[in-house]
C-alpha cells in the first residue's frame, strides 16, 4: 500500500491542515516510509490477541455527581483570540 | 562547587542554620541562568517576580520557624507542557505562544506543597514529539557537555538545565523516552515511573496512554526525593493509579545482595555504539561486586516496538491536538475567511513540521478503513510486549540496559530522517509501552560524551529501581560528573 | 394510498438530568449566561482530563433497562472525532462499538394496534456547546455551558412505517424516560431532541430506498410534519422517474419543509478509537439488580393496570399513562373518590382541554389530583351539581383552592330543598302561562323553557333533577 498525493489530502484535510504542495511531496514520502516499516507488524500472528488501550487493569473510576463552582468567565475568555458579549466568537458558521 | 552540587539534607542544614535564604538560592538559579542559557536554551519563559516572592515568603516562614515542606527552597524547572496557572506555557510551540493557563497541574500544586520555587518554564521539543529538542518552535537546546550536541529531548531542556547547574532540578515528561534519553544524553538522573503513579492532570498530552511525568535531577537521591513529592493518587486523574505511595528515601540502602538482574540482548546487540555497551558491561560489573546477579534474556518482540509506538503515540496526538483549533486559545490566523480556513490555517501555522508530520500519520492511521491494520494492530503488539516483561519480571528483579543506543548526536545530523530519529528510541519505547518504571543514571562517558544506564522495574517498584540506581551510583563514582561550563 | 412504503429509524437524544456535567463539575442547569457554566476541563484546555459522574452512567443503564435493552457487562468510551466550534476538544467522547444497551424494544400503539419498534442500541455520550448567528452573517458565537451534559442516543431500527408511528415512538420514549426520571425531556429545552433517517420503497421491495438524513425537528409536531413532507417529496421524485440522494437536510417549521444541508457533502470519517483518558466499565449484576429496582411501574405496565383494575378504555388509559404527571394526578384523585371513570373523564375533557387551549404544562395549573377527587366526592353527594362542578373546576385550575372552599365562597352549594324549589317553580309556572299552554297543547319543548327559567332564579343552584321531578308533578297534576 502506497500513499498518494491525493491520499496526503484527504489526511490533511480531516487534520485541518493547509499543506503546500512541497509539504505534501515531502509528508508522502515520509509517511511512505514509516508505515513501510510499520508493515513488519504484519509478521506477527497477532489473532485472538487481546489489544491493550491500558497498562493498568483500571475499572469503574467514577466520581460523584457534585457540581463544584465554575471558572469565572473573565479567566474563561482570557485566551480567547476573539470575543463577543461573553463568548467566543469565530466566523459565521453556516448549515 | 555549586550551592546546587549540596545534597538537599546539607541546604536545608544551612537554610535552618541562616547560613543561606531562599532568596539566594533563587537568585543564585537566575544569576546561573544569565550566565548559561544564552548557549543553552533551556528556558522558555522565566517566573522572576512569581519565583523572588515565593522566595520571600518561604523566607519569612523559616525565619517564623513554620514548617518545612519536603523540597523547601528548592528552585526547579517545569518542562513547558507542564500548566501553570498565570505562567506562559506553551508547549514548545508557536501555537501556545501568547497562552496563560487558567489552572496549575496536579504535579505543580504538588510542588508548591512541598515548598520548591519554580524558577520558569523550560525548553521541549515541540509538544514534546522529538528525541533531540531541534523540534521546539522557538530554539533548539545546546547540550551542555559539548554545545555542538543536542541534549536529546524531549525534555531537552529540563535535562540539559539541571546538568548546567540552573536549577537544583526540574520535572520532565516521558512518552517513549523523553526522560530518559536527554538525562542519559546530558548526564544526569531522569526517572520515568509507572504509568498512574504520577498525575496526568494538567499535563499537555501527547500520547494518554504513554504519558508520564517525571524528575530530572543530578542523583539519584534528589531522584527520589522530587518522585516522593509527586507521587500519588488523583482523582482528577482517571488513569491515575489509587496506590500506597511508599517512602522511597528509606529504599536508598546501598544494598541490592541477591537482586536478580536480566540484560535484554536485544538492547546490546546492533546498533548500539560499541563504547556504550562497553560502559553498561561495566556497569553490570559494578552490580557484580555489590553482589547482585545478572544474565543475558530475551525480550523478543523489542524489534517491533518502534512501530507499534509510532502508530500508537501518533494516532493519540493526532486527536489530542485536535483541541488546537483557534477558537478557545491559541493563535488564530489572520482575517480568516470562513471557519474552515480558520481552522486550518491557525493549525498549519502554529504546527512545525515534526507535529504536522505525527498528526497526518496518526489520522491515517484511524481513518476510515486502517483501523484494524494499524491501530488495533498496534494495540495488539503493544499486548506482546507488555508480555515480555511480565515474563521477564517473573524471574528478575531488574532488567538493565542502555537508556540510549548512543550519545548526543550533533545538531543537524538527524533532523533530516524522522526513521533513524525514532530509531534511537529502542531502548527506552518498550518500556513505554509495558508502562514499567525506569531510570537512566549515568554510567560514565564516551568521547567525553555521558553515557545513561537504564534500570528498568516492575510497575510500582520504584523503590528497587531507585535503590539498585543508588547503589551503582555511590560505588561507581560518576555522581559527581559535571560538564565543564563556563 | 400512496404506492410507497416509508421507512423510518429514529435516533433520539435525551439529556439526563444529572446535578454535575458528565466529565466535570460544572452544573448543567438551564439557562445561564453564556459561558459561565464552564471550567478548564469543559472548555478543553490543554492538559485537563475527563472523570466520569456515575450518575450518569447509572441513568443511562436506568433508561436502556426501561426500554428492554441487554445491559453490557463490559463497555468503554471512544473518541469520535471531527471539528465544530460547539465541540472544545474537536472530539466527543461517545461509545462507539461497546454502547451501555443493545437489542431493546418499546410497543406503540397506533390506530388502536399495538406494534413494537425494536432498538439497535442506547449509548453515553457527552451534549456539545450551542451557537448563535450573529445578525448579517458576519459570524457566530460559542456558549460552551451545555458542553459535557450528559446525553443517551438511542438508535431505533427500521421499524417505524409512518410519521404518526414515529410520533408515537417519540412519545412513548419520552413518557418511559420520564417516568424513569432521567431527564427532563423537555423538547423546547432541547433535553430531547430527534433525528430521522426515512427512505420509501415501493410497497413488496426488500432493499430499502435511499434515505435522507432529517435534522433540526424541534417539536413532536415538527417530527410528523417533517417525515410527513419528506414522504411526499421522495414519493414525487420517485414518480418523476428520479433518484433520491443520500444527504442530510433541515426541516424548516416555517416553512413547512425541507432543505439539503449545504457544506455536509464531506463523508465523515470519525476515526473512533478508545479514549486512552478514560478507563472501563464493569456492570456487574449486583450494579445491575440495584439499577433495575429504582425503576418505577412504566407506562404500558400503568396502562394495563388503569384498564383491569378501573375498566378504562385502553385509548383512556393510554392517554392518562402518556405523561406521569398526568397519571400520578389521576390516582391522587382516586385517594378521594372511588369513581375512576369520573375522574378520567374530567382529566380527559376539561383538564387537557384546559391545557392544549392554553398551551400550558400540567404543572403550570393549581388544581391537585387530590381537589378532583373531592370535587368528583361532592357531587356524588349531590353538594353541586354536574353543572355547577364546571364552575367548581375552573375555579381549582385557577386557584388551586379546595373544591369546598370554592363552593363555600361562591355559594355554590345546590339547593335540594323540596320546599324552597317549589315555591319558585310554582312561580315560574305562574309567570309563564304561554310556557304551561304550550306544553300541555303537546309542545314538549318549552319543559326546557321553564327549566331554564327556575335554574335561573336559582342562579343554577337547584338540584337539576329535583327541579324536573317537581315541575313535571305541577304540570301534569
Amino acid at each position: 500500500m502506497s500513499i498518494t498525493i491525493k491520499d496526503v489530502e484527504h489526511v490533511a484535510n480531516l487534520a485541518r491542515l493547509d499543506l503546500s504542495e512541497a509539504e505534501k511531496e515531502q509528508f508522502a514520502g515520509q509517511l511512505n516510509a514509516i508505515l513501510k516499516y510499520a508493515e513488519k507488524l504484519n509478521q506477527l500472528d497477532t489473532d485472538g490477541i487481546e489489544p491493550t488501550s491500558h497498562v493498568l487493569p483500571l475499572a469503574n473510576v467514577m466520581r460523584d455527581d457534585e457540581v463544584r463552582d465554575s471558572w469565572p468567565v473573565e479567566k474563561v475568555l482570557r485566551n480567547a483570540p476573539e470575543e463577543e458579549d461573553g463568548q467566543f466568537r469565530v466566523p459565521a458558521v453556516l448549515e | 562547587m555549586s550551592v546546587f552540587d549540596l545534597r538537599l539534607s546539607e541546604l536545608h542544614n544551612r537554610l535552618q542554620n541562616k547560613q543561606l535564604s531562599v532568596t539566594e538560592l533563587v537568585e543564585h538559579s537566575f544569576k546561573r541562568i544569565a550566565e548559561t542559557d544564552g548557549e543553552i536554551g533551556a528556558f522558555l519563559t522565566l517566573n522572576e517576580e512569581g519565583a523572588r516572592k515565593e522566595a520571600q515568603a518561604l523566607d519569612a516562614r523559616l525565619a517564623e520557624g513554620g514548617e518545612r515542606g519536603l523540597l523547601f527552597g528548592v528552585p526547579a524547572g517545569v518542562k513547558d507542557n507542564i500548566v501553570t496557572e498565570s505562567l506562559r506555557t506553551t508547549c514548545g510551540s508557536k501555537f501556545l505562544d501568547n497562552h496563560d493557563p487558567i489552572y496549575d497541574a496536579t504535579v505543580v500544586s504538588k510542588l508548591r506543597s512541598a515548598q520548591s520555587v519554580t524558577i520558569g518554564k523550560l525548553n521541549m521539543d515541540e509538544f514534546a514529539m522529538g528525541g533531540s529538542n531541534e523540534n521546539s518552535a522557538y530554539r533548539a537546546v545546546r547540550n551542555p557537555w559539548n554545545l555542538e550536541r543536542v541534549p536529546g529531548g524531549s525534555s531537552g531542556g529540563s535535562a540539559a538545565s539541571v546538568a548546567a547547574g540552573q536549577v537544583y532540578f526540574s520535572l520532565g515528561s516521558d512518552t517513549g523516552g523523553s526522560i530518559r534519553q536527554p538525562a542519559a544524553y546530558c548526564g544526569v538522573v531522569g526517572l520515568k515511573p509507572t504509568y498512574g503513579l504520577v498525575s496526568r492532570f494538567g499535563l499537555v498530552a501527547f500520547a494518554s496512554s504513554l504519558d508520564q511525568i517525571g524528575p530530572i535531577t543530578k542523583n539519584v537521591e534528589d531522584s527520589a526525593y522530587v518522585l516522593q513529592a509527586i507521587a500519588g493518587h488523583d482523582h482528577r486523574d482517571s488513569t491515575s493509579a489509587n496506590v500506597d505511595v511508599p517512602d522511597y528515601l528509606s529504599a536508598l540502602t546501598g544494598d541490592v545482595k541477591g537482586l536478580r538482574i536480566g540484560v535484554p540482548k536485544e538492547y546490546i546487540g546492533q546498533g548500539v555504539d560499541p563504547q556504550v555497551k562497553e560502559r553498561v558491561l561495566e556497569a553490570l560489573k559494578v552490580f557484580e561486586s555489590l553482589g547482585a546477579t545478572w544474565e543475558e534474556i530475551s525480550l523478543p518482540h523489542t524489534e517491533y516496538a518502534v512501530a507499534t509506538y509510532y502508530l500508537l503515540a501518533s494516532s493519540e496526538a493526532s486527536s489530542n491536538l485536535a483541541r488546537f483549533d483557534g477558537v478557545r486559545y491559541g493563535v488564530r490566523a489572520d482575517n480568516p475567511a470562513n471557519l474552515l480556513d480558520l481552522y486550518r490555517r491557525s493549525r498549519s501555522e502554529g504546527f512545525g513540521p515534526e507535529v504536522k508530520r505525527r498528526i497526518m500519520l496518526g489520522t491515517y492511521a484511524l481513518s476510515s478503513g486502517y483501523y484494524d491494520a494499524y491501530y488495533k494492530k498496534a494495540q495488539q503488539v503493544r499486548t506482546l510486549i507488555k508480555r515480555d516483561f511480565d515474563q521477564a519480571f517473573e524471574q528478575y528483579d531488574l532488567i538493565i540496559g542502555p537508556t540510549a543506543p548512543t550519545t548526543a548526536f550533533k545538531l543537524g545530523e538527524q533532523v533530516n530522517d524522522p526513521l533513524t530519529m525514532y530509531l534511537n528510541d529502542i531502548c527506552t519505547i518498550p518500556v513505554s509501552l509495558a508502562g514499567v518504571p525506569a531510570i537512566s543514571v549515568p554510567c560514565g562517558l564516551a568521547e567525553g560524551l555521558p553515557v545513561g544506564l537504564q534500570i528498568i522495574g516492575k510497575p510500582f517498584d520504584e523503590s528497587t529501581v531507585l535503590r539498585a540506581a543508588h547503589a551503582f551510583e555511590s560505588q561507581a563514582g560518576f555522581r559527581d560528573l559535571r560538564p565543564a561550563l563556563s | 394510498m400512496s404506492k410507497y412504503e416509508t421507512v423510518i429509524g429514529l435516533e433520539v437524544h435525551v439529556e439526563l438530568h444529572t446535578k454535575s456535567k458528565i466529565f466535570c463539575g460544572c452544573s448543567t442547569s438551564f439557562g445561564a449566561p453564556p459561558n459561565t457554566h464552564t471550567c478548564p476541563v469543559c472548555l478543553g484546555h490543554p492538559g485537563v482530563l475527563p472523570v466520569l459522574n456515575r450518575q450518569a452512567v447509572e441513568y443511562a443503564m436506568k433508561a436502556a433497562m426501561a426500554i428492554n435493552c441487554e445491559i453490557a457487562e463490559w463497555c468503554k468510551f471512544d473518541r469520535k472525532n471531527y471539528f465544530y466550534p460547539d465541540s472544545p476538544k474537536a472530539y466527543q467522547i461517545s461509545q462507539y462499538d461497546q454502547p451501555i444497551g443493545q437489542n431493546g424494544w418499546i410497543d406503540i400503539e397506533v390506530n388502536g394496534k399495538t406494534k413494537r419498534i425494536g432498538i439497535t442500541r442506547l449509548h453515553l455520550e457527552e451534549d456539545a456547546g450551542k451557537l448563535t448567528h450573529i445578525d448579517g452573517g458576519l459570524g457566530s458565537l460559542v456558549d460552551l455551558n451545555r458542553v459535557g451534559t450528559p446525553l443517551v442516543e438511542i438508535v431505533s431500527e427500521p421499524d417505524i412505517r409512518s410519521p404518526e408511528e414515529a410520533k408515537a415512538y417519540l412519545e412513548k420514549l419520552r413518557a418511559i424516560m420520564q417516568y424513569c426520571d432521567v431527564s427532563d425531556v423537555k423538547m423546547e429545552e432541547g433535553s430531547l431532541r430527534c433525528d430521522a433517517n426515512i427512505s420509501i420503497r415501493p410497497y413488496g421491495q426488500e432493499k430499502f430506498g435511499t434515505r435522507a438524513e432529517l435534522k433540526n425537528m424541534n417539536s413532536f409536531r415538527g417530527v410528523q410534519r417533517g417525515l410527513e413532507y419528506e414522504e411526499l417529496r421522495q414519493a414525487d421524485i420517485l414518480d418523476g422517474g428520479g433518484e433520491v440522494v443520500q444527504e442530510t437536510r433541515r426541516w424548516d417549521e416555517n416553512q413547512g419543509k425541507t432543505f439539503s444541508m449545504r457544506g455536509k457533502e464531506e463523508a465523515h470519517d470519525y476515526r473512533y478509537f478508545p479514549d486512552p483518558d478514560l478507563v472501563r466499565l464493569h456492570i456487574d449484576d449486583e450494579w445491575k439488580t440495584r439499577v433495575r429496582a429504582s425503576i418505577p411501574e412504566l407506562p404500558d405496565a400503568r396502562q394495563a393496570r388503569y384498564i383491569e383494575k378501573y375498566g378504562l378504555s385502553s385509548y383512556d388509559a393510554g392517554v392518562l399513562t402518556a405523561s406521569m404527571k398526568l397519571a400520578d394526578f389521576f390516582e391522587e384523585s382516586l385517594e378521594h373518590t372511588s369513581d375512576a371513570k369520573a375522574s378520567a373523564n374530567w382529566i380527559m375533557g376539561d383538564l387537557l382541554g384546559y391545557l392544549n387551549a392554553n398551551n400550558l404544562e400540567l404543572d403550570a395549573v393549581q388544581i391537585t389530583g387530590q381537589g378532583l377527587g373531592e370535587m368528583i366526592q361532592l357531587i356524588e353527594k349531590g353538594t353541586i351539581s354536574t353543572k355547577i362542578a364546571k364552575t367548581v373546576f375552573k375555579g381549582m385550575l385557577e386557584t388551586g383552592k379546595s373544591p369546598q372552599k370554592i363552593v363555600e365562597e361562591q355559594g355554590l352549594v345546590q339547593i335540594s330543598d323540596e320546599g324552597a324549589i317549589l315555591a319558585i317553580v310554582d312561580s315560574v309556572i305562574a309567570a309563564n302561562p304561554q310556557s304551561v299552554e304550550d306544553f300541555r297543547g303537546g309542545k314538549d319543548k318549552a319543559i326546557g323553557f321553564l327549566v331554564g327559567q327556575i335554574m335561573k332564579e336559582t342562579k343554577g343552584k337547584a338540584n337539576p333533577g329535583l327541579v324536573n321531578k317537581l315541575l313535571m308533578d305541577r304540570l301534569k297534576g
